[in-house]
């Protein structure tokens, strides 16, 4: 076993999810299996091999250029209102499950 | 009129030559889901008033007689991850269950600018996590040709939506199989266009660099027609490429002879159906027999893809549904009594088990100590995968593959055993993690009338030529 219930207890609380006893145990199991299935990648050699993190960076754009320019055409100038206007603030607020008019609400941050 | 053979073309036709109006046609596609999607499941949301609202519009440009944009009066439905203003969007979550989205997705404003009529949002797999549309948190899609079958995943309410004659034509998104998948169990077209093809502006994101827009439609014109109304640059995407948009439509009746179709064995290996395996190499021969010449090729990594998939994916997505924090988008758990515990707890009753376990997964490889073993191994994996199809391009125009090692399995049948489900991608995740189009055709049914589809893959921003051989084969299949 990999994955141990500590194991799963640290990555639960680093991705803000509580999870009940029982969906802890069926992590665990589910885990195991599926990183069990992943360390297939060790049959590969990769020390030589440079990691692919998007595709944008190897295909479509212009080869001639160097670094940053080969994407100046997804660049703009860092003005207000660039390419739209903002939303509107009633409009930005509408989906909160609570807010005043001008700001989210949430529960207090600082306890006392 | 019949639903049935309806295509983009033959409808806007109808509409041009007033034998129809775009009224009736948008009220008789609402009629045939009154009466079929009760049991199918393929709509999460009507949006009846803004498609009668865009109807009326193409009927006065009719009555006017002047000339209609080419979707004008094609009633399409669209997969619930593309937002749509005013709307509800839900993504198959119930984090998302009562958002309304404030502005709409490039890919949906580009094709009510075309004239398209849009007659609803379609179930999915709740963020387009999964293989059999099982995961949406609202309900199961049956699959329209057999309703004891999965429609596939994640976009299987905009494939069943198709195939039952609901819509002339969809949009899904593919990020490991999500468009080609489920056209294929369906028996639809699916067409996966390049990375950075088509604008995911307003897409709810799962993978960043995996997430592409696309067509889901009858045949393959109609895949070419939408192709190219949603293509091309879009500010407000900055990974959209500033690539030109050639005239699809214009290149997809153009004859296939002479044209070299790479087959590559580690398609054609252990797991694959009989049945499939036979439909797709009949196919084989008939590109053949049209002038193709067929090439045997390899792609050595193929059997990474996989669990290269799965940990670059859940990484991305771990990312991504951090947002999902319940104070935005709708939901919050109730009685919450600090922010972390309502952090946790709107998490926690908002997400289903796919989608957390991902999360999971996800937050597992990129955490400290994993990074190097998981996350960083699987994207030089990726690079391997990339250069498989780098050589074998410089050999080959395509690539035919069968697009599922099976045709539609039953309903419950993977939904326990996460792994079983993930191979079900086995043949369409290679192209999401190149970035290559690719395009899912039908070719033939097994004996229990269950739809086979062919997968076409194709070079970097080079879709004229797949959709070229989709139509050559079809052609022929007719």
């Amino acid at each position: 076993m990999k994955v141990t219930d500590k194991d799963v207890a640290y990555v639960a609380d680093l991705a803000n999810l509580e999870l009940s006893a029982g969906e802890r145990t069926a992590m665990v199991r589910d885990l195991n299996s599926i990183l069990g299935y992943i360390d297939k990648l060790n049959q590969l050699d990769t020390s030589n091999v440079e990691p692919m993190a998007q595709v944008s960076d190897r295909y479509g754009i212009d080869q001639g250029k160097q670094g940053s320019e080969r994407f100046s055409y997804a660049t703009r100038d860092d003005i207000v209102e660039g390419l739209r206007k903002s939303l509107p603030q009633e409009v930005a607020l509408q989906n909160a499950p609570d807010a005043d008019g001008t700001f989210f609400r949430v529960p207090k941050v600082i306890e006392r | 009129m019949n639903l049935a053979s309806l295509t983009i073309d033959a409808a806007r036709s109808a509409i041009q030559e007033r034998k129809i109006t775009a009224l009736a046609l948008a009220e008789e596609h609402y009629a045939k889901i009154a009466e079929k999607d009760g049991e199918v499941g393929a709509f999460l949301t009507l949006c009846k008033e803004r498609a009668l609202e865009q109807a009326d519009r193409i009927d006065r440009l009719s009555a006017e007689g002047k000339p209609l944009p080419p979707l004008a009066g094609v009633p399409v439905a669209i997969k619930d991850v593309m937002s749509t203003r005013g709307i509800r969007t839900t993504a198959g979550s119930k984090s998302l269950e009562k958002y309304i989205s404030p502005y709409d997705c490039t890919a949906v404003a580009r094709m009510e600018a075309a004239g398209a009529v849009i007659l609803g949002k379609t179930n999915c797999d709740e963020f387009a996590m999964g293989s059999s549309n099982e995961n949406s948190a609202f309900h199961a899609v049956r699959n329209p040709r057999d309703l004891s079958r999965v429609p596939g995943g994640s976009s299987g309410g905009s494939a069943a939506a198709v195939a039952a004659d609901m819509a002339i034509a969809a949009l899904g998104s593919d990020t490991g199989g999500s468009i080609r998948q489920p056209a294929s169990f369906c028996g639809v077209v699916g067409l996966m266009p390049t990375y950075g093809r088509v604008s995911r502006y307003g897409l709810i994101a799962f993978a960043s660099s995996l997430d592409h827009i696309g067509p889901l439609t009858k045949n393959v014109k109609d895949a070419a027609t939408i192709l190219r109304t949603i293509a091309g640059r879009d500010p407000m995407d900055s990974t959209s490429a500033e690539v030109p948009v050639p005239d699809y439509v214009a290149e997809f009746e153009k004859p296939i002879r002479g044209l070299k179709l790479g087959v590559a064995k580690e398609y054609f290996g252990e797991g694959l159906d009989d049945e499939v395996r036979h439909a797709v190499e009949s196919a084989i021969d008939k590109l053949e027999g049209q002038g193709c010449e067929i090439v045997p090729v390899s792609l050595p990594h193929t059997p990474y893809a996989i669990p290269t998939y799965y940990v670059i994916a859940t990484a991305e997505a771990s990312s991504n549904l951090a947002r999902y924090d319940g104070v935005r988008y709708s939901f919050r758990a109730r009685g919450v009594k600090s922010l972390s515990e309502m952090y946790r707890r709107s998490r926690d009753e908002s997400f289903g088990a796919e989608v957390k376990r991902r999360i999971m997964l996800g937050t597992y490889a990129l955490s400290a100590g994993y990074y190097d073993a998981y996350y960083l191994k699987a994207q030089k994996v990726r690079t391997l995968l990339a250069r498989d199809f780098e050589d074998t391009f410089t050999r080959v125009d395509a690539i035919v593959t069968p697009t599922s090692p099976t045709a539609a399995f039953r309903l419950g049948e993977k939904s326990d055993d996460p792994l079983a489900m993930y191979l079900a991608d086995i043949y369409t995740v290679t192209a999401d993690l190149a970035g290559i189009p690719g395009i899912s055709i039908p070719c033939g049914e097994t004996k229990e009338k269950l739809p086979i589809g062919l997968q076409i893959l194709g070079k970097h921003f080079d879709e004229s030529t797949i959709l070229r051989v989709a139509r050559g084969y079809e052609r022929s299949a007719h």
